[in-house]
């Protein structure tokens, strides 16, 4: 159950999303971006936000910003709300499988607006 | 250094796979080059919990290779591609995708196939057989266009396969050619008891069949001929009439093998070419071919030992010992099942009123066990097992190891697992004794079942053994002086029970800042639900507060219970299941508006389902208005309070039981707790309402009411025992505060009443002492709590509707009112449900 990943390398445009008050400290939300649907999380202690692919491969469903954020052995990761598979939010990497990865994106925060880099 | 040498493997099947982890236990990949050839399009799964993939196990579940084994340790293996010949001569081998690889071994692991018998028509569409992934997938697939199917062979697999077509919603039939079912594993007797078991569960078993010819019409079966002349209608067969060796290479490459098939091998797993071993299901030892995987794992071990130049070891036969549950029932066959040693006596004990049959065989001088078949009820297979495994002299009773424990007795006084000698196998599947179990225990300081099993891999196959290593680590760590841990999770190193008197004392209100004074980290999603859980039943703060809602898994999240496709179901509460006509209306008028598919569930309320994000508190909003409360279907919480009509309508009614059900429904909705907690109220000794199947049930009685405690349906049902008889309606609820709350105070996480209790030392003596008696001098503030709750209480989604700030959360994406594209409807029977992979691509290229 390979999943291609989106190598987004080189960003071109950063699409504006939400305001940073609009996703509540450790949860995530979903955003539709150029017809793609980007789960992203804010991880606090630091403010931390991270995106990655809501399509959960597992359930087959667009869940996994709904899922639970946490961290295992210190990487902060989200636990599918279906069936509780966890992936790192650094890497895509899907940590209860090793074959499974999903895309993640480039994110940032410029004037407390959060903002999705695609390419 | 010499250069390294080729070993292939053929086949990447559980045995094979077992050859290739063991290999690499041994360090033996430094010596090797290991090559595997997988023909499947997936790495090894566990082939004996194949029916899990019906049960909602994924490929990956299933899948026995620890990611990044093959990788780390310089496996090279080419999946989907299948060896099409060896070539001896060169010592080479060619494969399908024209891959051609050097060989100084090969360890041919190919398995079997299932045999399908010659007759008229096996090949028509809707023939299918049970093996692999693909074959599960085919078949439920082509199950949806059917009403009705049949499976051909009554043995261990053709049961399994049964039990597939029965949970795939068939009218499902079982044809055997003997006069029996299990032929092989158990005796007329037993066969008829579970023939009868069968049949209750409303499977039509057809023995002493043999089928001569499918019919079809226009590419679909309609029936099946039987050569007595009869005929069964079907719309589809499943095939499991045995298994036969892949011996097809070994054949091509002109190795001996056995005049019905199998590879020949002798002790090392050698075949008749010294460079070329067998091992699995695709192997014949004198004449016999081993179709379970525990035979087939020994012969992995014993291969690997070969190649690694370690201890010399080697395969001289295997024990075909074997515990199932089929259909739900239990079967178990062990050592000399038949009586066929010269002298052997019989005990048996067939009771066909709870379905059991049990049988021992013991030697001439009646004192070894050698063998028996059990089937109904198969829980002293381990210790039986062990008995004759380590001729184990009997009790002079023996017929006591087959009794059922009797109330209030402890079941049968087997062997404790200290008195079995170190030699002892423990888990048959992997080949595991007590010592090595205990010697990894001690070794490695474990302290829970799951690193044992990681460690030792005892308990990874069929399960069977893992009370008995359970039994073990405790006694261990007994031994060993340490107190059982049962640490949260990695961030929490205290037990849920220490965890909530910490929070209660140092009165933690927040999950930060509990896990900034006793925890670690950040958090994961067993602490956070859990810790939210205390939090609730401790302070009755909304759930949606800001400071919890990251805590809550998505049910509590959005108040709704997540469904497969993403979207949810509501739930509206039902008090003691009384609904009114006008109630009904809106209902039905919610449902029709949002499009909803509708079901009464067996809770006595109606479930919705289907509802998307955005709609849940508009939905919610309709029915706050109409008078409707959450029915915290999603919590761990308070679900539901049964009721029979009792004595308002119903002639034997004895008491107002619906009355009853609806006050201590409305009394302890929305209490978190643990685990669900569920309730019911009969209103006579006829039990209507199932009460003694709860956490907590009444039934009433001439004189007032009796209560019971601990009970639960489900995965594993467990009647509620007795905690105080003849009660008025004051006392019973004053009983049911202090029972609730000491459980929500004490039990683990996700631990129902009945599992608790079950732990609880002194059993139901304890717990009257406690409860009713005060033993602990608790009771007061046991009260107390639930007073406070009680009056706390606030319907959740009333809250939520009420408060703009929560209701912002509702919407599917933070930056487009679009609701979820991906989500695809069908229509059935007059209401939709969630399409199907395959229709959804049908769906979506219109
Ligand atoms: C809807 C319903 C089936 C139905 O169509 O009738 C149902 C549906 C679910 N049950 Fe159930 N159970 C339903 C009655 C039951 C009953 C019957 C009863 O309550 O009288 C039982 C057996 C009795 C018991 O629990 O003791 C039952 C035993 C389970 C179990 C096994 C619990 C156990 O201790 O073994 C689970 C799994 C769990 O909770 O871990 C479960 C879990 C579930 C979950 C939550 C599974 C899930 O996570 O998706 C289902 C989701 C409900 C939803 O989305 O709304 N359900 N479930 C019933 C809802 C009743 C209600 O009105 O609230
Ligand atoms: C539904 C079901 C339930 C079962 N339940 C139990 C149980 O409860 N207890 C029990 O002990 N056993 C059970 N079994 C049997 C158990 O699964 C087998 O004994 C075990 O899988 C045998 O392992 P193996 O590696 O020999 O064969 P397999 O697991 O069949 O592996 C052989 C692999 O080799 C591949 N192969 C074949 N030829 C080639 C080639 N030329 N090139 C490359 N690859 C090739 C095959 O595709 C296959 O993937 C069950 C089996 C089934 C189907
Ligand atoms: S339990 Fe008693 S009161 Fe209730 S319906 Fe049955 S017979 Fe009637
Ligand atoms: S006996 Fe099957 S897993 Fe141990």
């Amino acid at each position: 159950m390979i999943q291609t990943l989106t190598v987004r390398e080189n960003v071109t445009t950063w699409v504006d999303v939400c305001h940073l008050s609009d996703i509540l400290p450790n949860t995530g939300v979903c955003a539709l971006i150029e017809g793609e649907q980007v789960a992203i999380f804010r991880i606090e202690p630091g403010t931390d936000i991270y995106a990655i692919g809501n399509y959960d491969p597992f359930s087959k469903a667009y869940v996994l910003s709904r899922g639970i954020v946490g961290d295992r052995n210190g990487i902060p990761k989200v636990a599918s709300p279906i069936y509780k598979q966890n992936f790192s939010l650094l890497t895509g990497q899907c940590l209860d499988d090793e074959t499974v990865k999903v895309p993640t994106y480039k994110v940032r925060v410029v004037d407390d607006r959060v903002q999705v880099g695609m390419g | 250094m010499t250069a390294k040498k080729n070993l292939v493997v053929i086949g990447n099947g559980m045995v094979g796979h077992k050859f290739l982890e063991q290999m690499i236990a041994k360090g033996a990949n430094q010596n090797w080059n290991l090559i595997t050839f997988c023909e499947e399009p997936r790495v090894a799964y566990d082939r004996v919990n194949l029916s899990g993939f019906f049960a909602g196990k994924t490929a990956a579940d299933l899948s026995l290779v620890e990611p990044g084994l093959y990788q780390e340790n310089g496996i090279q293996i080419y999946i989907g591609d299948r060896v099409v010949e060896i070539n001896r001569e060169d010592k080479t081998v060619l494969s399908a995708n024209g891959v051609t690889v050097n060989y100084d071994k090969i360890v041919l692991a190919t398995g079997s196939y299932p045999f399908v018998p010659p007759i008229k028509g096996k090949d028509v569409p809707g023939t299918f057989v049970y093996r692999t992934i693909e074959d599960l997938e085919a078949m439920s697939a082509y199950a949806k266009t059917c009403k009705t199917g049949v499976v051909i062979g009554g043995g261990l697999l053709g049961l399994e396969a049964a039990n597939a077509l029965k949970n795939l919603g068939l009218d499902t039939h079982v044809v055997e050619f003997a006069p029996r079912l299990m032929p092989v594993q158990i005796d007329d007797a037993g066969g008829s008891i579970l023939r009868s078991k069968i049949e209750e569960l409303g499977l039509g078993v057809h023995t002493s069949k043999s089928t001569t010819e499918i019919v079809s019409e226009n590419d679909k079966i309609v029936k099946m001929l039987f050569a007595d002349g009869s005929e069964l209608p079907t719309d589809m067969i499943v095939f499991s009439a045995g298994i036969r060796p892949r011996d097809e290479l070994a054949k091509q490459c002109g190795l001996a093998v056995g005049e019905r098939g199998g590879i020949v091998i002798n002790e090392s797993c050698q075949t008749s070419d010294s460079n070329i071993y067998a091992i699995g299901e695709c192997a014949l030892y004198q004449n016999r071919i081993y179709g379970l995987v525990a035979p087939g794992y020994t012969m992995a071990g014993v291969v690997a030992d070969i190649l690694s130049e370690g201890t010399p070891s080697s395969f001289t036969g295997a024990d075909m010992s074997t515990k199932l549950k089929l259909l739900g029932v239990d079967v178990a066959s062990f050592g000399d099942n038949f009586g066929k040693t010269p002298g052997a006596k019989e005990i048996a004990i067939a009771d066909t009123i709870n379905g059991t049959y049990k049988k021992l065989v013991l030697s001439a001088d009646g004192k070894l066990l050698l063998g028996g078949i059990l089937v109904g009820d198969a829980s002293a297979y381990g210790t039986l097992l062990q008995f004759v495994q380590n001729q184990i002299t009997l009790p002079p009773y023996p017929e006591d190891l087959l009794l059922p424990p009797r109330e209030g007795k402890p079941s049968t006084p087997a062997m404790g697992v200290e008195n079995l000698p170190d030699t002892a196998q423990i888990c048959s599947c992997n080949n595991v004794s007590k010592g090595q179990i205990c010697n990894a225990i001690r070794e490695n300081q474990l302290v829970d079942v799951p690193s044992v099993k990681k460690c030792t891999k005892a308990g990874t196959g069929c399960g069977g053994c893992v009370p008995l290593v359970t039994d073990l680590l405790k006694s261990e760590m007994k031994k060993a002086g340490i107190e059982v841990k049962n640490h949260l999770c990695e961030h929490f190193p205290h037990s849920r029970q220490e965890l909530y008197h910490l929070l209660r004392v140092n009165r933690i209100k927040t999950f930060d800042e509990l896990i900034q004074k006793l925890g670690k980290g950040t958090g994961c999603e067993i602490c956070k639900p859990a810790v939210a859980s205390m939090l609730a039943s401790t302070w009755n703060e909304h759930v949606l507060e800001t400071s919890h809602v990251k805590l809550q898994d998505t049910n509590d999240y959005f108040l709704a219970n997540i469904q497969k496709d993403g979207t949810y179901s509501v739930v509206p509460r039902v008090p003691g299941g009384e609904i009114t006509p006008e109630q009904l209306i809106v209902l039905g008028e919610v449902a029709k508006e949002f499009g909803l598919y509708t079901k009464i569930t067996g809770g006595q309320r109606i479930d919705l389902f289907g509802a998307r994000v955005d709609q849940l508190p508009l939905i919610w909003r309709r029915l706050v208005d109409a008078g409707f409360e959450s029915g915290h279907a999603y919590g761990k919480a308070l679900r539901t309070v049964k009721s029979c009509v009792g004595s308002t309508w119903c002639r034997f009614g004895v008491q107002d039981s619906t009355s009853l059900a609806i006050e201590i429904e409305l009394r302890y909705r929305g209490l978190r707790s643990p685990h669900k907690l569920k309730s019911a109220v009969s209103g006579c000794t006829r039990e209507c309402a199932e009460a003694q199947g709860k956490d907590f049930g009444i039934i009433a009685t001439e004189n007032g009411w009796n209560l019971y405690v601990c009970g639960n349906g489900g995965m594993k049902p467990q009647h509620a025992v007795l905690l105080a008889a003849d009660i008025d309606k004051e006392t019973l609820i004053k009983y049911l505060d202090r029972f609730l709350v000491f459980y929500i105070r004490t039990a683990d996480r996700l631990e129902r009443t009945a599992t608790w209790f079950n732990k609880l030392e002194g059993g139901i003596e304890y717990l009257k002492q406690v409860i009713v008696e005060d033993s602990l001098g608790i009771c007061a503030e046991l009260e107390a709590q639930m007073e406070h709750l009680v009056k706390t209480y606030q319907c959740e989604w009333k809250a939520t509707i009420e408060s703009p700030e929560k209701m912002k959360r509702f919407r599917h994406f933070v930056n487009s009112d679009k609701p979820d594209p991906s989500l695809v409807y069908v229509e059935e029977r007059g209401q939709k449900r969630p399409a199907t992979e395959a229709e959804k691509s049908l769906v979506i290229s219109q």
